[in-house]
């Protein structure tokens, strides 16, 4: 079947976006009306992964020990920017929680970019919670800037700091299977989450607590780092199943012969 | 708060230029779109000189303090001189840079990825005794196949083996890897917006 006028689909592209920025509105309106502030409230599965995360920072803080977040080699100017960008929101989550504890938590990535806004996060994290004076410019390192370097560079940081924890956010690829054996030797939680398909596939054999999919984006909902957080996902699930009922429609259409 | 008000509405203003610039076909707003990439990756190499006098700096500091390890500082801060001081005078093209990259550089991340296969089989073995459920069963069921299915076999011809990989790997696997995509991608508009919004913010005043 001919469509009788071809719709530009750059503006098609603008109408879904558009959509999912009224159903993120609506959603932080309805929720911030009911005073929802819990996830279950909010209408959110569980995902143990996280309760765990909570389990290991507040351990972290009660046995002095460090947390350590790797946030990848994605930089924030390219395709897998916001795997860094929901790393980051993770980090300024931990250090504003483990700011209390003695020590900071320590963080390493693969591109210069990612490590500046690690160590401005960071700061600003203590900032807010009024120990800046405890900000060390070493929290956030380089450690890498080739995958395996990458790799290699982050390993002595698991092993020689005995940290509580390792949080890998970001975007990896097979290297991450290095960094996340090494967590698992040194008997540490290892919550691991990446955008690349292989990295995730490896990370479910490597990792304790993998995200798998659109888990790893739900972080900011899950760390109660904001309504908007929250409303995100509630408007990915209402998405979700738009495309689902139109990829249904259309290939109903194909079968019966209308398209 | 001046400061930070203003912070976001830069963020804003830039990221919906950008964005408007991609779905758009107006020649200004995707000559504006191409100044702010250029823009961003000119930051981006500025942050990558930043980040190698971090290493240099965060390592320097380990061999000073004599921290665990800071003789392999020390490997790293000579290596990281010398590859430099080879570069800047010769050229990042030349037979002595090219010699460093192929003869050094190469062979350890070469032996690093055969690393990767050995510490891959023995995380398969752990996940199955970690987490003995039904799910790391078919996981490890799974993989057994791809492997057996892909390798030549010269003393046993299993055809029906490589047939059940190709459609392992044509019919369940595409469906769940789009399946994940779907969610990858549906996270990362959600992510986009959340900083267009000024709700996320990588950048603190």
């Amino acid at each position: 079947m001919n469509l009788p006028y071809q719709i530009d689909p750059g503006y098609i592209g603008l109408g879904f976006v558009l959509l999912f920025l009224l159903l993120i509105l609506t959603f932080t309106a309805i929720l911030r009306d009911k005073g929802r502030r819990s996830l279950g409230e909010a209408g959110l599965r569980k995902i143990p992964a996280f309760k765990k995360l909570w389990r290991t920072m507040n351990y972290s803080v009660e046995s002095g020990k460090r947390l350590h977040l790797t946030l990848g080699r994605a930089g924030i100017g390219g395709e897998h920017s916001t795997s860094s960008l929901v790393g980051l929101s993770i980090l300024k989550s931990v250090a504003q929680f483990v700011s209390m504890g003695d020590k900071s938590p320590i963080t390493t990535s693969g591109e210069g970019t990612l490590m500046i806004l690690s160590q401005d996060t960071t700061r600003s994290a203590y900032s807010s919670s009024g120990v800046a004076e405890k900000f060390d410019q070493a929290d956030g390192q380089l450690s890498g800037l080739t995958p395996f370097s990458y790799a290699s560079g982050t390993l002595p940081i698991i092993y020689d700091q005995q940290t509580s924890g390792t949080i890998m956010v970001g975007h990896f690829g097979s290297e991450a299977a290095l960094i996340a054996d090494a967590s698992e030797n040194t008997d540490c939680m290892t919550l691991a989450g990446s955008d690349d398909l292989s990295a995730q596939a490896i990370l479910v054999a490597t990792a304790n607590e993998p995200l798998i999919g659109e888990e790893l984006y739900a972080a900011g909902a899950y760390m109660q780092i904001g309504l908007t957080h929250t409303a995100s996902v509630r408007a990915q699930d209402v998405i979700r199943w738009i495309l689902v009922i139109v990829i249904l429609v259309g290939a109903a259409l194909k079968l019966t012969g209308v398209f | 708060m001046v400061k930070r008000t203003l912070l976001i509405a830069v963020t804003i203003t830039t990221g919906l230029v950008i964005l408007m610039g991609y779905f758009i076909n107006l020649p200004a707003l995707v000559s504006v779109r191409k100044i702010f990439l250029n823009w961003a990756i000119i930051l981006a190499a500025v942050a990558l000189l930043i980040g190698l006098i971090n290493l240099i700096v965060v390592h320097a500091r380990k061999i000073i303090n004599k921290e665990p390890g800071s003789h392999y500082s020390l490997v790293l801060l000579v290596s990281l001189m010398v590859t430099a001081v080879v570069g800047i005078v010769s050229g990042p093209t030349s037979k002595m840079s090219q010699w460093i990259f192929n003869n050094i550089q190469i062979p350890i991340e070469t032996s690093l990825m055969a690393l990767l296969a050995v510490v891959l089989i023995s995380a398969a073995i752990r996940f199955t005794y970690r987490r003995p459920t039904s799910f790391s069963l078919i996981f490890i069921f799974t993989t057994l196949i791809i492997m057996l299915g892909t390798v030549s076999n010269p003393w046993l011809n299993v055809s029906w083996l490589s047939e059940l990989r190709l459609w392992i790997t044509r019919v369940p696997v595409v469906g769940g890897a789009r399946g994940i995509l779907f969610g990858v991608v549906l996270g990362t508009i959600a992510t986009g917006l959340r900083v267009l919004m000024g709700a996320d913010r990588p950048y603190e005043d």
